[in-house]
């Protein structure tokens, strides 16, 4: 499959349905795992590199889930088609930069996808729609268990998985939730929450995980520890945790529509008026403002209709995308402002006016009923 | 256990090093522990000692030494990266790990999913442990046709493991 083929429909996890889907973008668990004494990637050499990424594209490619799949070796994919891969969360920032000796194999709707030696020689994600961690982990689970015949794993009775970082030990998976979570934010909620969530040994990041900022509402929480806990018992931790943010963040939206909803009103109109009418925007003006339409449309105050199209934008704004989308020419940072603003105009024009008045209709009842609990 | 060093007392102190793939073990008491300096890098010149192999050039660069006898990765270059260099690095720096792992983690066992042979390997050791506990329990209560029969199953899962 040719990366145009990727480029040209947007992952499933993004188009698709599942539970809690207004305020849980996507569910995700990625799997660590290492040959049996084979050096990892950040220590072998460069031939051992190149064998074991044989040894394991071989295995990964022949796998029924990858029938129809895009694989490739990093060395040929130019920095922006990695970024790109980036911004969708199919690849890590880490393995972008990552040349010979490393490859990517993922499956044609985007919900599996396999980094060779990242940071370890294979790192496996899947990812969905919706609150779905169980499901999520399940379809990885299975490609694991294909891989372990095929593949001499480096495991310990005691230690479990061996991984090149003593921080994945053990069950090596991380699974993460993205949430969108403005109610909290607004409500300045939001600082409370990601630390009593540190607290309970689990972590919240930004948008692109490790290190990043939090823009546009979006928020990752993921479990930070992977010795001592089955796979089940850590997802069901992670699942109670998120249910309970999840609450938290229907009973801010209510309380702000109810209570300051002058403010909501005046945040989504405004949001509405400079998204369809600027002619410069960054990357992050542009990602906290979409962040209050997808308010609007979980609101009522815009037709469910536009919940896909909005969501694309998240996605298709992101530098390396804009980039993509223009062909050759390598854009500067104020052309990219300029033709993020013309995609965002053209989509927008096709969304009427937020109708404030379904905004009044649905609240009371929704904010009495959260009021109590 | 008995100190190595004075032969009396009991040992406390454990020091494993690894030399050229070559496990050498020394236990010492508190007392030899102290007096010989366990605790500061010259320490190792100990090891060294007692094994016989005490060359002096060795001692001196063996304080941060121990090398993984299949990648050759040091404690030295894990203080640098972070990461180790194979999953023998496990065994090899288990020493130090294993107190930075329960600082770490919620536990220091792994209880999650296992691949299918190892999950056989822990599942027939679950039945051997049981069999040898019912043939105990049949010998004591006299059934000797039970432990007869006990013992051959036992005998033929040990041929087969």
């Amino acid at each position: 499959m040719k990366f145009s083929r990727i480029i040209a429909s947007s992952g499933e996890w993004l188009s698709g349905d599942g539970p809690h889907r207004n305020i849980v973008v996507s569910s995700r668990v990625r799997l660590a795992r290492n040959l049996h004494e084979k050096p990892f990637p950040g220590w072998a050499k460069k031939a051992e590199r190149l064998e074991v990424m044989r040894l394991v594209k071989d295995a990964v490619e022949n796998l029924p889930e990858m029938a129809d799949s895009y694989s490739e070796n990093l060395e040929a994919l130019s920095p922006l088609e990695k970024q790109v891969l980036v911004e969708r969360h199919l690849i890590s920032r880490e393995h972008a930069a990552k040349g010979v000796g490393s490859a990517v194999v993922m499956n044609a709707p985007q919900t599996l996808s396999v980094m060779i030696n990242e940071e370890d020689h294979l790192r496996m994600q899947a990812i969905c729609c919706g609150l779905q961690l169980g499901m999520v982990f399940g379809m990885i689970n299975r490609v694991d268990s294909e891989l372990e015949e095929l593949l001499k794993y480096a495991f310990d009775p005691n230690l479990g998985y061996l991984t090149a970082c003593p921080t994945n030990v053990g069950t090596g998976m991380r699974a993460s939730a993205m949430l969108h979570l403005p109610g909290l934010v607004m409500s300045d909620q939001i600082n409370k929450i990601v630390n009593s969530v540190n607290k309970i040994g689990l972590a919240v990041r930004g948008l692109h995980g490790e290190g990043t900022e939090a823009m546009g509402n979006l928020f990752q929480v993921s479990n930070q520890t992977t010795l001592g806990e089955t796979e089940e018992e850590i997802i069901g931790r992670l699942n109670r945790v998120i249910e309970q943010i999840l609450e938290h963040e229907q009973n801010a939206r209510a309380l702000l529509a109810q209570r300051k909803s002058v403010t909501l009103h005046d945040q989504i109109g405004r949001a509405y008026g400079v998204l369809s009418h600027a002619y410069s925007m960054s990357s992050k003006e542009a990602l906290n403002l979409l962040s209050v339409i997808k308010l609007g449309v979980d609101l009522g105050v815009f037709p469910e209709l536009c919940r896909f199209p909005v969501d694309e934008l998240f996605i298709e704004t992101q530098p390396a995308h804009l980039q993509k989308g223009a062909g050759t020419q390598k854009m500067s940072a104020d052309e990219r402002d300029s033709l993020r603003a013309t995609i965002i105009r053209a989509k927008l024009n096709q969304v009427r006016e937020p109708d404030i008045a379904q905004l009044k209709a649905k609240t009371p009842e929704a904010a009495e009923e959260k009021h109590d609990g | 256990m008995q100190c190595d060093v004075c032969q009396s007392k009991e040992a406390t102190v454990f020091l494993t090093q690894i030399v050229e793939g070559k496990m050498q073990k020394v236990n010492l008491c508190e007392a030899c522990s102290k007096e010989k300096g366990v605790n500061d890098p010259t320490g190792f010149a100990l090891a060294d000692l007692l094994m016989g192999l005490g060359a002096a050039q060795e001692i001196e660069h063996s304080a941060g030494s121990i090398k993984c006898p299949v990648c050759g990765f040091t404690q030295a270059d894990f203080k640098k990266t972070g990461r180790l260099g194979c999953s023998a690095c496990y065994a090899v720096f288990a020493d130090g790990l294993s107190s930075m792992l329960k600082n770490m983690h919620k536990g220091t066992t792994h209880t999650g999913k296992a691949p299918a042979a190892f999950q056989e390997r822990r599942a027939q050791g679950e039945k051997l442990r049981d069999l040898q506990d019912n043939l105990h329990q049949a010998v004591v209560a006299e059934e000797y046709e039970r432990a007869a029969d006990l013992r051959d199953q036992i005998r033929r899962m040990e041929a087969t493991a």
